[in-house]
This record gives structure tokens, sequence and C-alpha cells, in this order.
């Protein structure tokens, strides 16, 4: 039976991916993730998987689409500056629908930046993975044990969909110990009949490819897949509702933000502020009806990110602007405190509700 | 009496290729060794991005188109996910000798145990006759109207030679298909590349000289004799390694 | 109730460890945890922290701004967390090592020569576990049975010989007066 572990975010993330059938994975070392490429090393190992090193994350990101082409669960982690790396790649696997898993464990940006925590590549997430029309589905962990949990559902969407899935995590989730209990695994991995790995003189050989050099071809293929993503937009968006439902004030966050800001809108309750928290768990598709719920009987919006503000433009769009929506946020790798967000919270309450 | 036909693995349409191109002969010559060795079922190959970049239309068996240069990481995905399986790559000098040099360079050093096709032929073709990294000094091409100058552009890459001092390197040769007599060393070549992934003794490589007139501006006859007069001294023929040989010594 | 903790101190002293035994002890009490290290170049021999959080209900952030209790190993941290530590809190502090003082009279300071008594007992690198055992003994925060457990769980099989030490360290902190 499933046990509690103490474990770093980033060796949770990587034992649940081995479970959940994880084939290979190739990795590059950058801080603050490497503990997943440590994991995988000694883990591979010993589960007859695939580990290997890369020379790039350029690379590493082409081999999960050489082993995700070849029909395997295959995932790449790597940290913001790499992930600009291998956007490259991601572009490709979105263009030929193949399944596979990334994590971003985020640190501060742009540039070279720093190694401390960040959530500075949301629109490189949710937006702009990559050139070109496509979408992958984003998760955003909030605890060790949602690392653990998001690893085996990343799988199990990605070979639903044929998308690319991107965990979108950052160094304190990564780095952080918490209990975690390791998921049952209850999927298989579907049969993947597009798969190249020799047709046996079975079939009409199988051609994994993202070029189309007529127009028409190329929108055709772009709308096909469009439409899945209107299937995915429909069933897939989740979040987590904390106190929403007589909130006044909703606070806003996704991971690491999410938790600290947990702590603010308890701190507020105290005070006898009516403040919730909503926590989008998919941030591609984003769970606009969570907050379209709660538009008509909240005052206002506080998004709470570890960024200059990403996030916020979509929280706007699903209010659709109905009520006023404000952004507090440290950036740079500084981890915002609970009584700097509860002092925003308070701010908002006289603002918008007392006035 | 034997007659002229297509390899099985090779799909039956017209190449998109330019006459006096070797392109053409050189994919007949991959499909002819995989017939011969009755591997189609269980080959995967890897196409570039360059003029070869719809080579999936042409070859039968299942094809992944990677993206510019990073076929041989594409390839070490494949293969390390299905190591029973054939996987080759079939890549031009641009894709391997210059945007993709670090993946094929990591890949032959790891010993991935792929086969690559390395067409050089001096030049950007698909996008219509720039400077490759294996351009010869002098050579004018789109963006070296005055010739390459080494002293501007920097000198050719010699891939063989570079590849063969790699250790996981199994084997390296340079072959060229401007006569009767090298297309049949050349595929001689190739089959020597898919017996040493059979055996499993690690990376293979075979660089084919090739011709592209239409960039070159020459007629398909002066361009055979460009390969003959200026790119075979450049780029020596023959096998600069073997580990077969050193293993029977 | 949530128990707040910063451990600081050099990198080498056992700080990360020290703080995962805490962790671990929460865990085998059914007790919400969690443990936030720094991380990079500091933990390669510079200033070296982490925090941990028990608590009984479901953890928001894992930072810890204003502790309940701090370890403090040397003259940096001492300095850097002492003035954050909640009014009714606890400082244990290896006095071997630590100099500087403070004027708080509304916390609980305890100055514990953790690093002289692991030397004096053959218990190199051991002061860490030291302080711990004095907390438990002035916090109550976490019961011996449990540190017992921790640490025969979190000492690799490979240095199963630690576990008698670490015992022994903790009994040393938990009876020093």
């Amino acid at each position: 039976m499933s046990e509690k572990k103490l474990m770093k975010g980033n060796e949770a993330l990587a034992e649940a991916a081995v479970r959940a059938g994880c084939k290979c994975y190739f990795g590059y070392p950058i801080t603050p993730q490497t503990e997943i490429a440590a994991y995988m090393s000694k883990r591979m190992a010993k589960s007859g998987g695939v580990f290997l090193q890369a020379e790039s994350e350029i690379a590493a990101i082409n081999m999960v689409y050489g082993a995700a082409s070849a029909g395997v669960r295959a995932m790449t982690s790597s940290s913001s500056p790499g992930v600009s790396l291998k956007s490259e790649g991601i572009s490709y696997i979105a263009g030929c629908d193949l399944p596979c898993v990334i994590v971003n464990v985020q640190r501060g940006g742009p540039g070279l930046g720093g190694i401390q925590p960040s959530q500075s590549d949301y629109y490189m997430a949710a937006k702009a993975g990559g050139h070109g029309d496509f979408f992958m589905i984003v998760y955003a962990p909030g605890s060790v044990q949602e690392m653990a949990d998001f690893a085996v559902r990343a799988f199990d969407t990605a070979d639903k969909y044929r998308m690319p899935v991107m965990i979108l995590s950052d160094g304190l989730l990564g780095q952080m110990m918490e209990p975690v209990v390791f998921p049952e695994i209850t999927e298989k991995a579907p049969e993947k009949p597009w798969a190249c790995v020799g047709h046996e003189n079975k079939r009409k050989h199988n051609i994994v490819n993202s070029l189309y050099l007529v127009p028409e071809d190329l929108e055709n293929s772009n709308r096909e897949r469009f439409k899945k993503y209107d299937i995915v937009k429909a069933e897939l968006p989740e979040a987590d509702c904390y106190l929403t439902e007589d909130a006044e004030i909703i606070v806003t966050g996704y991971g690491a933000s999410a938790r600290i800001a947990r702590s603010a809108v308890n701190a507020a309750r105290a005070e006898g502020i009516k403040a919730g928290l909503i926590r989008p768990i998919t941030l591609w598709p984003f769970p606009e009806k969570a907050y379209a719920d709660t538009v008509d009987r909240a005052k206002a919006y506080l998004v709470v990110e570890m960024s200059m503000g990403q996030m916020v433009d979509d929280v706007r769009l699903a209010t659709s602007c109905k009520r006023p929506v404000e952004f507090f946020g440290r950036t740079g790798g500084v981890i915002p405190k609970p009584s700097e967000v509860l002092e925003k919270i308070r701010e908002l309450d006289k603002k918008y509700n007392k006035a | 009496m034997a007659v002229y036909k297509k390899p099985e693995s090779m799909a039956d349409i017209p190449l998109h290729f330019c006459p006096g191109c070797s392109h053409g002969i050189v994919h007949r010559l991959v499909c002819e060794v995989i017939d011969e060795m009755g591997i189609e079922g269980e080959t995967v190959g890897v196409c570039p991005v360059g003029c070869a970049v719809t080579s999936y239309n042409y070859f039968n068996c299942d094809v992944v188109a990677a993206a510019h240069g990073r076929a041989p990481a594409v390839a070490t995905g494949i293969k390390r996910s299905i190591p029973d399986r054939f996987v080759f790559t079939y890549q031009g000098d641009g894709d391997l000798a210059a945007i993709g040099t670090a993946e094929a360079v990591h890949s032959a050093t790891r010993g991935e145990n792929i086969t690559v096709i390395f067409i050089n032929n001096t030049i950007y073709g698909m996008t219509g006759g720039q400077m490759a990294p294996t351009t010869l000094p002098g050579q004018v091409t789109q963006t070296t109207p005055f010739g390459r100058d080494p002293k501007v552009a920097g000198y050719p890459v010699r891939i063989c030679e570079l590849i063969s001092t790699l250790t996981g390197t199994a084997y390296a040769e340079r072959v060229s298909v401007d006569s009767p007599a090298h297309i049949n060393a050349a595929k001689k070549a190739i089959r020597k590349g898919f017996e040493v992934q059979k055996a499993g003794l690690g990376f293979s490589i075979i660089e084919v000289l090739s011709t592209c007139p239409t960039n070159w501006g020459m007629t398909p006859v002066a361009a055979v004799e460009r390969v003959r007069s200026e790119m075979i001294p450049y780029y020596p023929l023959g096998v600069y390694k073997d580990i077969t040989e050193s293993e029977k010594e | 109730m949530t128990s707040e903790i910063q451990l600081a101190g050099f990198g080498g002293q056992g700080i990360l460890f020290a703080g995962k035994v805490l962790a671990y002890c929460g865990m085998l009490a059914d007790r919400e945890v969690s443990w936030l290290p720094c991380y990079g170049p500091e933990m390669r021999g510079g200033t070296c922290n982490c925090s941990v959080c028990l608590s009984d209900e479901p953890i928001g952030s894992p930072t810890v701004d204003e502790p309940d209790i701090i370890i403090a190993m040397n003259d940096p941290s001492f300095r850097k967390f002492i003035d954050t530590v909640k009014p009714g809190g606890f400082a244990f502090v290896d006095s071997t090592l630590v100099t500087a003082s403070t004027d708080r009279n509304d916390i609980k300071v305890f100055c514990v020569p953790a690093t002289r008594l692991a030397s004096d007992n053959d218990l190199a690198g051991g002061a860490n576990i030291i302080l711990i055992g004095k907390l438990i003994r002035e916090t109550g925060i976490i019961s011996m049975d449990d540190i017992e457990a921790a640490i025969r769980e979190i000492v690799p099989p490979k240095k199963a010989q630690l576990i008698e030490n670490n015992l022994k360290a903790i009994k040393i902190g938990y009876e020093f007066m």
C-alpha cells in the first residue's frame, strides 16, 4: 500500500513519472531542476528505462521528439533559460501531434537571470511555447504531492489528446520537501498506431512530420488541431477554489504564489475581510469559469505572481473586465511574503469594499 | 536477365530533385541496401531540413522528419526507444555540418548505434545556393559573391576526418557518386554502415560527395566533372575509420 | 497549532539534515510539514539555511518570515534571524561558535556549546543534532519516540553507524542544562 514519503518536489515528480510509465528521460543540468536528472539517472537504471544526459537542451527535446515518435512515454525537464532553447522542439512536437511531458522548474529571468524561484515563464508556457499556431497543456502544481500527481496526469493527458504537456513548476516547489503519497496508476498508455516503429511490412509507412508545402494543407492541419483544442478547452480547465463562495476580495495565483496567497487569505479572514482564493491548476486551458462564477459577487481581484504580471491578463479576460483586477508581484527570485499580500488585500478591501 | 526496376523500399513516384542532382542516386542506393538486407519493415528513417526535406515521401519505411540539424538527436531518441530497429538519418551539409554540428558530433561520440548518410555538395541547395560549411575556398555562392574568402568566412569543414577522431565512431567513409565505379563503392559503404549498426558496433557515417548543378550554375556533366577536379582533391575519398578492421588485426 | 522553524549556519554543519529530521518527525506524527532549503552556490560552503513548518492545518507559504523557533549555528545566522523570532519564541544557539548576543527578553534563548559537546563526545558533525535534542526538551513540539524513528529512517543504510551517534547527540542535547 502507498505510504507517505518525505521528498523534494523535483524527486517526487521524477518518481511519479517513472511510475506513470515514462520510458525515456533526456535532460541537461540546470539549477533548480537538476534533482530530476540526478534522480532519473539512478531510477531509470533500475527500472530498465532510458536516461540520457544530452549535449544540450536542444538535443534533449529532440530526443524526446524521437522517442515520442517511436510511441514511448518520454519526458525532459529544465529551468527557464533551458526551456527557451527547447521551444523549437516543442513547436515541432505540437506540429506533429506528439504526446510528451516537458517540465519547467522556473527561475528568475530574463537572460541568465538568477537561480531563485520565479514565475516569469507564464507567457512562454501558456501563450507562446514556440513559433507557429499551437498550444500546449500546462499544469501548475502547488505542492510536492501535486508535483507527483500532475506528472502522472500529464502523461495520461498528453496521450489522450496527442499534445505536449508542460508541468510549470518553480524553484520553490522543486526544492522543498513535503510528504507525498504516490498515486495509484490506473490508466495504461493507449495504442499508438501512428508511431514510427518499423511497419514490419504489415501496413503503409508512418510519417511523423510538420511540413506542409501547400498553404491550404497547412491551414487545414492547423484548423483540425484547433478543433482538438476546443475539445481540450471544454474538458480540461481546472481550478482550486478556496473560500470563494462569499468572497468579496478574490486573490488568485498559481503554484508557489497561490500557497503564499492562501496564507494571506487566511490572515485576512481572521481580520474579518471576506477574502477567497482561486488557484488555476491548468494554465492552458485557463479555467475561465472559476472566475466567471465569482464575478457578480466579488468587489475586486488581486493577482499574485512571482513575476511582473503575466497571468493578470488572463484574469482580466476571464472576468470580462467587469471588476477591478489589481496585481501584486515580486520578481527576480524574491518570494512574496504573506504579510505583503495581506497588506495588499487590506488595501483592496478599503478601496473597493468599504468605500 | 536482370530487369532494372525501382527498389521496393522506394516509393514509385517522381522525385522532385533537379536534373543532375545526386540526391536521387543516393536515395536509390539507401533503398537498394534496405531491400537487399530485407529490413524495410524494421527501419525508421530520419529526414532533415534541406533539399531532402520531403524524403519521407520517397522512403517506404517509417520516417520521422527532424528540425534543421537535429536528426541525430531525433534518431537517438528513436533508437534508444526501439533498439532492435534500424535507424538512419539522411542529412545535408548545412544540416549536419553547420546548425547540427553538436548533434552530429555528440551522437558519434556517444557511439549511438545509428547510420548517418551525409550529403556534401558544398552548398545550401533548398534556400537557393548560399555558402555551406563545406563550400570550397574561392567558391562563388549567393552569400560569397566574390568567392569564399577563408579570412572572412573560415575554412571548409572536413566531417569524416573530424568524426573519425571520436572513439564512439565505428565506421566513417567518404564516397562519391560521380561515376558508376564510385556509385558501386558508395553502395558498398552504405551497406557497411547498416551492417555495422546491425552488429551493434556504434555510430556509422557515410559522407557522399554530391552535385548541385542548379546552384553551382553548371550542366550536370560539368557538375560531375567539378566533383572530380575540385571536390575529391579537397575531400579525399576513403575509409577514415573502421573498427571492424582493427578488430580483425 | 503551527510551528515555524528557521535553521541556519555554515554549509557543512548539517543544517539541511537537522531540518529534515524535524520535518520527518512531523510527518511521523501525521502532521502537515514542509521543508524549504536555500539552494545554489550558498550550499557549497557559504551560509546555509532552511525553513521547516509543522502544522495541524494545510501549510500555505513554506517560507518563514517570523519563526517560532530558530537554530543558529554561526554569528551571521544569529544576527540575521534573532530579531525575526516571534515574541514568546525560542532561539537555540551554538555558543561554541556564536559570540554575538541579544538583549531581547521577550524570547527564550538557549545557549548550548554544541560544537564543543560534539567534539568532547567524539561526535564530529553532531552539533546540529545536539541542538535538536535541546529543542525537543524545551519546546516539546516533537516526541522522543518520533525523533528516534525519524533518525532511523533518514540515515541511509550505508551510514548505519551514524544512527547511534545521532541518537547519542539527541540525548546529550536533551540532558544539557
